[in-house]
């Protein structure tokens, strides 16, 4: 089964290769990994998409957690989580397909972020369903170049404790 | 006042209390050696071969309990000692290695002797440290002792470019550690202790399966409190032997792939296992699927990622094996009675009539050839008295080794459990000889791996470390060639040796005592002999060549279904000439 574990690590060099030889050195799968720094700037976020049965997530997370550079690991899937991809595709587009191309953007909620006489660029950014169907949509067009983040995820507030929390607030 | 980087060093491993490194110069360390020579607290034994300072510096390690520190240069260097870091990894061995590195301003651009020691050493080591400033120098090796020797110990690597043992900074020694991601959990958890404890009390077929955890964290006298106290047989593993003493009557033995019969036996009948520093190697379990069977499991281990990896865990606890023990034997005292004895009776006089019915057992003639069981037997009651520490390589004889020496204490037992390293004996034994100059250090070597570390046979003599080493000369890689009897009809692919040097006249030429066993009632002089001399000294025993290990479980195999004695038409090939025969009963000595 498909998991997203949210890593925690020191933002400091080598421990992205640490993080990558657990994977490849135990034979766990990583599907997508993306890393960048949190608001505190000694530590970096990572989110990895991996797979296996439960048996194998909880080796992931124990060997994670067992990385001296790790600080915390938090398996989503243990809890409700939202999460985002986003898709950057640049489309080979002929006269007749320009205004098709512009229709799918439109449909999807997705942006033109540059234009030339034969391309379009386009931004498009949700689950991964909604970037498979948009890429369906626009390969009969010609897709000359995609690139993917990965995805990047985040555990949401329980709705009673956020209600509290939201209270307290304004009672301040 | 401003110190090198070399002097920075030196000042940090006197603040850890060491006292040996084990070492081999080169040019990016050249520095830190210039600065070594001219101070004398610490003591540099110039090995021959970088893998050979990495072993002895686990020896000195697993017999102090203390992490044992070497020194390489770069490039080849380092990767000479990944061998001897992968070992102390998979064997959980506190060892801080320092490597050179080629100047900072060089890294990366495949400079003379540059390795990427980093990227080299991350899937071996614990944890590995490059020190780009000096500055960083004196906090970065108290990190590296810190790690190395708390929670899971585990070799450390700090990598030294050759600029920063050059350059100055103010020396402060930092006094405590805090790393944010490394905080190993020592208490257990109070609540499955107490669940453990229930079952303790409640288990009709209980048995304790004890490993190497137990002699690093020294919580052998809370393990013998627990077993006489609960009354429950003791297993050990090849790196738990002597956590528990081995001629205890609540003793097992080794189990395993050639553990004791009784051993393997408990195990798999047991309906409790009680896994105390030990990690389920397959050497342990055989076929996962059928590993204790009927068995509820507690795993008391201080690495979480070992509980439920191989075998699922009913009451896990992580914590140190000896906080965990003291606290479970608190529960214990309260509530044991009488009554578990009774309650056990039939599970004890299942385990008797195991141990009588398949004993450990050899046949030696009086006049035939010498069998290795022999030599081992012998050697452990001719040195028992004298509370030897006892190494070995890798292969058969680490076997018989691990079944016929029944070690009494901890920390005596040097082997390669995890890795399997042949080469690791002799330089282990040396490192436990250099920790302990006035101690009996025995090197039980096969004529095989001896050859994998023997240049280190100069080190001894010029080091003056008098280690006693008994080949058990069969002329095969023995283990190979009993997997090759048993599983490849007997084909010998590249298992015989073909030709061995005279051991005893390559002894001579290093400046150390060479002896040789020529018949079997030589034995015990020509071994009193070694154990009288004050020097480094080989003793070759050429022994009978097709004895093969039992009792033994194929690889994958279940642990009741062992293979106890050669098979009926392997005994025919063997025999064909030679006189050995069971039936010689007169003539017939038994372990």
């Amino acid at each position: 089964m498909e998991h997203i574990i949210s890593v925690t690590v020191e933002n400091k060099f080598g421990v992205l290769s640490r993080v990558a030889g657990l994977f490849s050195g135990r034979g766990f799968n990583i599907e997508s990994l993306s890393v960048a720094p949190t608001l505190d700037p000694s530590m970096s976020q990572m989110t990895i998409v991996t797979s296996g049965d439960e048996r194998i997530i909880e080796q992931i997370v124990k060997q994670l957690n067992k990385l001296i550079d790790v600080i915390k690991v938090v398996d989503l899937n243990e809890t409700e989580f939202v999460s985002r991809e986003t898709a950057i595709i640049k489309v080979h587009t002929k006269d007749v397909d320009r205004a098709e191309a512009l229709r799918i953007v439109d449909i999807f909620r997705a942006n033109v972020i540059d234009s030339t006489p034969t391309t379009y660029t386009i931004e498009v950014s949700g689950d991964p369903k909604k970037i498979e169907a948009i890429i369906n949509l626009l390969q009969p067009l010609g897709i000359k170049e995609l690139v993917r983040t990965g995805r990047v995820a985040v555990a949401r507030e329980p709705v009673r404790q956020a209600a509290v929390q939201a209270k307290k607030i304004a009672r301040e | 006042m401003k110190l090198t980087g070399a002097e920075i060093f030196i000042e940090c491993l006197k603040r850890e209390g060491v006292k040996t490194l084990f070492a081999l110069p080169g040019g990016v360390v050249l520095k830190i050696f210039d600065t070594l020579h001219q101070q004398k607290d610490v003591e540099v034994i110039l090995t021959r071969h970088e893998q050979g300072a990495g072993h002895m510096a686990e020896g000195y390690a697993k017999a102090t309990g203390k992490a044992g520190v070497c020194l390489v240069t770069s490039g080849p260097g380092m990767t000479n000692v990944i061998t001897a870091l992968a070992d102390a990894y998979m064997d959980s061995v506190p060892v801080v290695c320092f490597s050179g590195q080629v100047p900072t301003s060089l890294i990366g651009n495949d400079a003379f002797q540059e390795a990427d020691n980093i990227g080299l050493s991350r899937p071996c080591t614990k944890y590995n440290f490059l020190v780009k400033d000096v500055n960083d120098l004196a906090g970065t090796i108290k990190e590296a002792f810190y790690i190395a020797t708390t929670g899971r110990p585990g070799p450390v690597l700090v990598d030294i470019p050759k600029d920063v043992s050059m350059a100055k900074a103010d020396f402060t020694y930092p006094n405590s550690v805090s790393i944010r991601g490394y905080n190993p959990t020592v208490e257990g958890n109070k609540w499955q202790i107490k669940q453990a404890a229930e079952a303790i009390m409640k288990a009709k077929k209980p048995i304790l399966y004890v490993g190497g955890g137990v002699v690093f964290s020294g919580a052998s006298q809370e393990l013998i409190e627990l077993a006489e106290m609960t009354q429950i047989p003791v297993d050990m593993t090849l790196m738990g032997l002597g956590a528990f003493p081995g001629e205890h009557p609540l003793s097992m033995g080794m189990l395993g792939m050639h553990g004791t019969y009784q051993a393997n036996m408990a195990m798999h009948y047991s309906d409790l296992v009680i896994a105390i520093g030990a990690r389920f190697d397959d050497r342990v379990t055989g076929k996962v699927s059928e590993f204790c069977p009927h068995a509820k499991v507690i795993h008391v281990d201080i690495d979480p990622t070992s509980i439920r990896k191989n075998i699922h865990v009913d009451i896990p606890i992580v914590g140190d094996c000896r906080t965990v023990l003291r606290e479970l034997n608190q529960i214990l005292r309260a509530t044991v009675n009488g009554e578990q004895k009774d309650l056990r009776k039939p599970w004890w006089d299942q385990i008797r009539d195991w141990q009588q019915a398949h004993p450990l057992t050899y046949h030696q003639e009086k006049d035939g050839p010498i069998k290795p069981q022999q030599v081992v037997k012998r050697l452990y009651e001719l040195t028992k008295d004298r509370d030897p520490i006892v190494a070995t390589d890798v292969g058969q004889h680490q076997m018989w080794a691990a079944q016929y020496f029944k070690l009494a204490k901890p920390n005596r037992w040097l082997t390669s459990g995890g890795l399997g390293t042949m080469g690791f004996g002799f330089p282990a034994a040396m490192g436990a000889q250099a920790a302990f100059r006035d101690r009996l250090v025995l090197c039980i070597a096969g004529d095989g791996s001896i050859q994998m570390n023997m240049q280190e046979m100069a080190t001894a003599v010029l080091s003056k470390l008098p280690v006693k080493i008994i080949i058990l000369n069969n002329g095969f890689h023995g283990m190979v060639r009993q997997w090759q009897d048993l599983f490849y009809e007997g084909r010998y692919a590249s298992s015989n040796l073909g030709t061995t040097p005279d051991f005893v006249k390559l002894a001579e030429a290093y400046g150390a005592v060479g002896l040789r066993v020529k018949k079997v009632g030589d034995l015990d002089a020509v071994l009193k002999e070694a154990i009288a001399t004050d020097k480094p000294v080989i003793v070759d025993v050429p022994t009978y060549p097709y004895e093969n290990c039992y009792p033994m479980i194929p690889a994958g195999g279940c642990n009741h279904e062992m293979i106890l004695e050669d098979p009926p038409e392997l005994k025919m090939k063997q025999s064909g000439g030679a006189k050995v025969t069971p039936e010689d009963k007169d003539t017939v000595l038994t372990a």
